[in-house]
């Protein structure tokens, strides 16, 4: 297949800059039945995680008892991309799993929880490039969401470089197509991106592309930080609300 | 358990040898093992190498076989790579399905090949979109004494740069030699108390595996990169061993090609 042209007269093929984000939605506590749970929208990509625990871990041989175990799961939908995909983790996705389960370890504050798991499920329902970044961004909120302490907030943005040019986020073209794809997860806490968590890369690219690429990655991140934030403020703020509009309620009929 | 315990000890003197700026074996922090590569080891495979890292061996096989393209790429043969960590090389491996480990070991060793366009996969079209060369690149771990991802990547190449390409058991012409163009090597290293320590090996890994790989071309571009371990990684201390890794990977690549040349001369 040719290789489409991916940047025209300056812009993205959907019309981005090269350093802007595709739109987001970040929604917490979406589901009942998990203990934190998170719906994130990234472009196209349509992500739900849930985090059960702290609970017993099964098999029990796997407890330890100085820390929390965390399992993280990275799934695909059959529908959720053009050709249906077999049920079930292949290769990639067990890939996927192992770096994202080790960029969230270092975060969460595994001591407080002993001979217990806490489990991570992310669903990719619906794909289109930089689905790990995204599914990082929704277990972050949902782990949050499942008052789970942690150290800061992870936050994950994909880098690539299309057509000579190191772009923000890149969608399914670019990804396709592009010279590479650098997706990245930092440590943000107090405000600020304290260290890298997450950290892989596919293409071809000089040491100076590299560094231009953390830049962007830095600046994106930033931006789905606050996001984040402002979906789990949200969710609280309204659970304070419901909670105190109750309390009115029943004060206002006892008497 | 006594090799929990034993991992303590080793954890704890590494570490204090590491904070005197000395490594256990007494390399500098950016020094490799001894590399030694012996190619053609199996004659039953298309293409071998047996890679001693210090300790560490792996031998990795290449079998071609004619298959049907990908059919986003028609004119390009396939490489499929796999890695198996079979008991015998560690007291940790189980036998059974691939685990995260093994896998994770297969796709960096494929991404640093793949991305560094080191095989002409156009040169392995025989007819386009029906038939071309699918190269499967198989690691197999012997010894792990640590660092098996170097170990493989380097076999891996190796194997490949000594690839005939069996055309005349298939009728698709005569053999010829797997066009192979560049060298991609990847760098490992160990991020302990700040610092980082290249190559590292099994006792050094007692105090985590908290491990980076950078894999560069030829021409010193970075072709993958894989963040491996439960660790958080300063961006400063990232830049630096970017640097580090692709000055590393030119003076492996030398070491393995002056190898290789002596050995692939006949052909």
């Amino acid at each position: 297949m040719e290789k489409p042209k991916l940047i025209i007269d300056g812009k993205r093929l959907d019309g981005r800059e090269f350093e802007e984000l595709r739109p987001i939605k970040i929604e917490a506590g979406v589901l009942r039945r998990a203990d934190g749970s998170c719906y994130l929208e990234m472009g196209k990509n349509k992500i739900i995680a849930a985090v059960y625990g702290p609970r017993e871990v099964h098999p029990r041989h796997l407890q330890d008892p100085s820390k929390a175990v965390i399992r993280y799961r990275y799934n695909m939908a059959p529908f959720s991309v053009e050709e249906r995909k077999k049920p079930g983790p292949d290769r990639r996705s067990v890939e996927i799993s192992k770096v994202s389960r080790e960029a969230l370890e270092p975060v969460i504050m595994k001591e407080l929880f002993p001979m217990s798991g806490i489990d991570v499920f992310v669903e990719v329902l619906q794909a289109d490039a930089g689905t790990r970044t995204a599914c990082l961004n929704a277990a972050s909120v949902a782990l949050i969401d499942a008052g789970v302490a942690m150290r800061g907030m992870i936050t994950s943005v994909a880098v690539a470089k299309v057509d000579g040019q190191i772009v923000l986020d890149p969608m399914k073209e670019e990804d396709n197509y592009g010279e590479a794809d650098v997706p990245v997860a930092f440590l943000v806490r107090n405000g600020k991106i304290e260290s890298i968590a997450l950290l892989q890369m596919d293409g071809r690219l000089t040491l100076d592309e590299m560094k231009e690429a953390m830049k962007l990655a830095k600046k994106g991140a930033m931006q789905i930080y606050k996001l984040q934030r402002e979906a789990i403020m949200k969710k609280y703020s309204k659970e304070c609300e419901d909670y105190t509009k109750d309390v009115t309620s029943e004060v206002e009929n006892d008497g | 358990m006594a090799e929990d315990i034993l991992m303590e000890i080793k954890k704890d003197y590494v570490l204090s040898r590491i904070k005197a700026g000395e490594r256990i074996d007494g390399r500098r922090f950016d020094e490799f093992r001894q590399i030694k590569v012996q190619t053609g080891v199996i004659e039953k495979a298309e293409g071998s190498a047996l890679v001693k890292l210090g300790n560490t061996q792996v031998v990795v096989g290449v079998k071609m076989q004619v298959g049907e393209p990908f059919p986003d790429t028609p004119d390009r043969g396939i490489i499929i790579t796999n890695a198996e960590l079979v008991p015998l090389a560690s007291p940790t491996f189980e036998p059974g399905p691939p685990d995260e480990n093994s896998i994770e070991l297969a796709r960096v060793v494929d991404r640093g090949i793949r991305e560094s366009e080191a095989v002409d996969l156009e040169k392995l079209c025989i007819v386009e979109g029906e038939k071309v060369w699918v190269i499967f690149v198989d690691i197999h771990a012997l010894d792990d004494d640590g660092n098996l991802m170097d170990a493989s990547a380097i076999a891996a190449i190796s194997a490949l740069k000594s690839t005939v390409v069996p055309a005349e058991k298939f009728d698709a012409g005569d053999n010829f030699n797997l066009p192979v163009r560049d060298m991609p090597i990847s760098v490992t290293s160990l991020f302990v108390d700040g610092k980082f320590i290249v190559d590292p090996c099994r006792d050094e890994l007692s105090v985590g595996n908290y491990l980076m790989t950078i894999t560069s071309d030829r021409n010193g571009n970075i072709v993958a990169m894989q963040k491996s371990g439960s660790y958080l990684l300063s961006e400063e201390k990232f830049y630096e061993l970017l640097e580090l890794s692709i000055t590393k990977a030119k003076e492996i690549r030398g070491i393995v090609e002056s190898q290789l040349e002596s050995q692939l001369k006949g052909d």
